[in-house]
């Protein structure tokens, strides 16, 4: 490519949340020459926003505690179609993942005997489900997001790792032999564009709540890494599996943490009834997640919201007192002032079901290599590509998350795919190589957008496509809504890829980096519309008010969507364990 | 109702000297939005304003800038608050080179936060599990950790502006004073070794700008004051 530069490294993380810092950390101090691409500075990614906790067996609440309960817990919350293998890790190797932040300077609260501090968390139990609620949450009061992604930014610092912050990866580099090699990367402040060539690219890139109207997420959560891995030609899977958290703030979108309702909070509907009594009558409010959104939902289809439009529900956290909502809860109360003018001490938090997070995502081995299947539908690793965090499925929260799980995820698999990395270049020294063909491939959406004249805005044509997952593929679904909705996709695809890019200047251009999102937004709303439309059942978060039954025998799988040709397909979830026997599928209550 | 704006405009490959543009943004009435929430409208109509966002709760730090005369975050700065006879005026971060627009060139105040190295220092073997540490030494750290690097305290203190190459400035020296603090840091002589200079810490006056900006409610000043202590009994 005549002109561009070219920046090698022997690893690139693309991402700077708590996955890519993490396994950024991991492969500077493995001595492999690496450098973070983050399009923020790395203390802005949405991990900042993460309240609660990160939950882990430490055993310090409950000196009995157990990592298997803890996988329990986890298989249970994803509705069984989480990969045990991949929970066993998580759920074993957390420990020493959560002993190595407190290590790195991470201010946990703590307990009067000196150790951190658990709270309780939704879809927690002792004893496999028989000794009734566990404390298993590890805060640093409710800001334990904030904590642990400075705390993981400090470390890289400690270990020099090499930032290039406020760098927006457009597109993946992949070779004829579908090896990636690299990215293609647009410095925001001078515009300049080069290709950063590495031998394994780990894209760390987070969520894409911003595909709903309607989230708890940041600005930035664009699907920028699975749009990238989708555009290359890459599957997703469990595309359908959106977290709807029960706890935003009416009318904002902002998370109020389950740490809330954790502490002794709960809900009640606009007639004052404490109505998780009857939805979940053992768990109560600390049922999982998707269990309490459809239950509010339910109560405001049927009458009892709250407010004058009765749309939405109340987070009662007066009766806790102001001493532990200033000490445990204080961003809460914070943020409930300024985005309810609500002081939580005195009256309660207007709140209704928020789309949150990502469960599907990238497909990967334990360590955090991407998937693709050969001819003959066997998984098989893509050369170079990896993937941790909330991009990636790997897949640890199957068709539900449990809260606390998404920050251990982060620690345990950016930690993990780091690793993996490490002791992959110490085998293979191989490089691998891009031709000028497939450099100008990555190229494609910059200069199209460069040679726009006329067309809608991207203001605009994100707006209707974040209706349209809203109305469509939402908390409750069926096949005509979401037939009408990807019918709108169609056309949006279309005029997507027509959209105008007005301001062509070069420097700190914010204008065209949100043209690039859109793009990704784009492909995660699509894989999201064809892979819920096929799941038939329901489980977890994807909820069908036509198929109202879980099926085991024809969907405990993961779903997988091929981007190319837009099929939908599906794969065996792992039972398979390697130091406890398996957890069969049960019926799933609370 | 329509919003008379007034920002900051400067473009590097367009304009030789920046202006400040008026614009006219219409806001619903009887809601009273945040100042970033105009800034997406503004956008909306011209795409070419540029400025920082990410968050959009107050936690981020992206979009610190100056608002009607103060330093603030857009997104937690209500417009009703933000308005001065009907008008929002906004600039960015006064001190430091404007990239375009409403951003700024952080890397000095980021290279002020490094230089404190604010990452926890032990010199001893870690255990297997975590570092104790009790309640009460852990409530040492309130009040520091939850610094956000918005930048909105060290730029508006006049002593940051005359020297933002040596004095460290209030956001990096709450920093410094949280390893400090941590009982867990066994780093405090080096640590104050380095600050022990005529401009590190000793170039605050004790203004308070600091103190009155803090989107997060906290206090360098009294953290600085801390630090001084500290110098000053090591000197005897």
């Amino acid at each position: 490519m005549s002109g561009m530069r070219t920046l090698t490294f022997d690893a690139i993380v693309v991402g700077g949340g708590g996955a890519g810092l993490r396994a950024a950390l991991q492969l500077t101090e493995s001595g492999v020459k690496t450098a973070c691409i983050s399009k923020v500075f790395p203390t802005r990614s949405h991990t900042v926003s993460a309240q609660g906790g990160i939950t882990c067996a430490i055993a310090s609440d409950d000196p009995q505690d157990d990592w298997r309960w803890h996988m329990y817990d986890t298989v249970k919350g994803s509705d069984y179609i989480g990969d045990q293998d991949a929970i066993e890790y998580m759920c074993s190797v957390g420990p020493r993942a959560v002993y190595e932040l407190d290590h790195m300077g991470l201010p946990f609260s703590r307990t009067r005997e000196g150790r951190i501090y658990q709270r309780p968390f939704g879809g927690q139990s002792k004893n496999y489900g028989e000794g009734g609620q566990a404390a298993r949450t590890c805060a640093a009061a409710d800001r334990t997001g904030h904590a642990l992604l400075h705390t993981l930014y400090q470390a890289n610092l400690k270990s020099q790792t090499v930032f290039l912050n406020e760098w927006y990866a457009v597109d993946l580099v992949t070779n004829a032999r579908q090896q990636v090699t690299g990215v293609l990367a647009l410095c925001i402040e001078t515009g300049e564009v080069v290709y950063i060539k590495a031998r394994a690219t780990v894209l760390a890139t987070g969520g894409a709540g911003r595909i709903y109207a309607s989230t708890t997420n940041a600005l930035i959560n664009t699907g920028d890494g699975v749009g990238m891995s989708l555009r290359a030609g890459f599957m997703a899977q469990d595309m359908e599996m959106w977290q709807f958290h029960p706890t935003g703030i009416y009318g904002a979108g902002v998370l109020v943490t389950e740490g809330c309702r954790g502490e002794g909070g709960y809900l009640v509907n606009g007639e004052g009834e404490r109505f998780m009594d009857r939805y979940a009558p053992n768990a109560r409010d600390l049922a999982s997640r998707d269990v309490v959104s459809r239950s509010m939902i339910l109560e405001i289809l049927e009458g009892r919201g709250a407010g004058p439009n009765k749309d939405h529900v109340l987070l009662k956290l007066d009766h806790l007192g102001e001493e532990t909502l200033t000490k445990r809860l204080p961003g809460i109360c914070e943020l409930s002032k300024t985005f309810a003018h609500v002081d939580p001490a005195r009256e309660p938090v207007p709140v209704v079901p928020t789309c949150h997070y990502m469960m599907g995502g990238i497909p990967t081995s334990v360590e955090g290599q991407a998937l693709m299947q050969d001819d003959a539908g066997q998984q098989i690793g893509v050369d170079g590509l990896y993937a941790c965090g909330e991009a990636a499925c790997v897949s640890v929260h199957g068709a539900n998350r449990l809260g606390g799980n998404s920050l251990l995820d982060l620690v345990v698999f950016g930690r993990a795919v780091g690793l993996h990395i490490r002791d992959r270049l110490a085998e293979e020294s191989e490089s691998l190589a891009a031709s000028d063909t497939d450099i100008e491939a990555a190229m494609a959406r910059l200069n199209r957008l460069e040679a726009t004249e006329s067309g809608e805005s991207v203001a605009d044509l994100r707006h209707e496509l974040q209706n349209v997952m809203q109305l469509s593929f939402g908390v409750f679904r069926e096949e005509k809504a979401m037939l009408e909705g990807l019918e709108k996709l169609r056309s949006l695809k279309e005029r997507i890829a027509h959209v105008h890019l007005e301001d062509k200047s070069r420097a700190f251009n914010t204008a065209r980096i949100e043209a690039l999102e859109l793009d990704n937004l784009f492909e995660v709303a699509f894989a999201t519309a064809f892979s819920a439309l096929e799941r038939k059942e329901s489980r977890g978060a994807h909820a069908r008010n036509d198929y109202p039954d879980r099926d085991d025998e024809n969907w405990l799988k993961h779903s997988l969507y091929f981007p190319k040709q837009q099929r939908v397909g599906k794969r065996d979830v792992n039972f398979s364990p390697e130091k406890v026997a398996s957890f069969p599928p049960k019926m799933r209550s609370y | 109702m329509d919003v008379q704006v007034s920002v900051y405009r400067y473009n590097p490959e367009r304009d030789d000297v920046p202006r400040m543009q008026d614009m006219t943004v219409a806001v619903p009435d009887g809601k009273d939005l945040m100042v970033l929430d105009v800034l997406e409208r503004l956008k909306a109509q011209d795409p070419t304003l540029t400025y920082r966002r990410s968050c959009r709760e107050g936690v981020c730090g992206s979009d610190g800038m100056n608002i009607g005369g103060t330093n603030g975050l857009a997104c937690v700065t209500p417009l009703s608050e933000a308005l001065k006879k009907g008008r929002l005026v906004l600039r960015p971060l006064p001190g430091l080179p404007v990239i375009r627009d409403l951003v700024v060139d952080m890397s000095l105040f980021y290279r002020q936060y490094e230089k404190v190295r604010p990452w926890l220092i032990n010199d001893t073997a870690p255990p297997a599990q975590e570092r104790l540490q009790s309640p009460e030494e852990r409530e040492q750290l309130d009040g520091l950790y939850e610094c956000i690097l918005c930048a909105c305290c060290s730029t508006s203190c006049p002593s940051f502006w005359w020297n933002p190459d040596r004095f460290v400035g209030p956001a990096g020296l709450l920093q410094a004073y949280r390893f400090l603090a941590d009982s867990r840091d066994t780093a405090a002589s080096e640590r104050l070794s380095a600050l022990q200079d005529p401009f590190s810490v000793f170039r605050c006056r004790g203004i308070m700008n600091c103190v009155n900006v803090c989107p997060k409610g906290l206090n360098p000043t009294r953290a600085i004051g801390h630090i001084r202590t500290m110098l000053l009994r090591r000197g005897i």
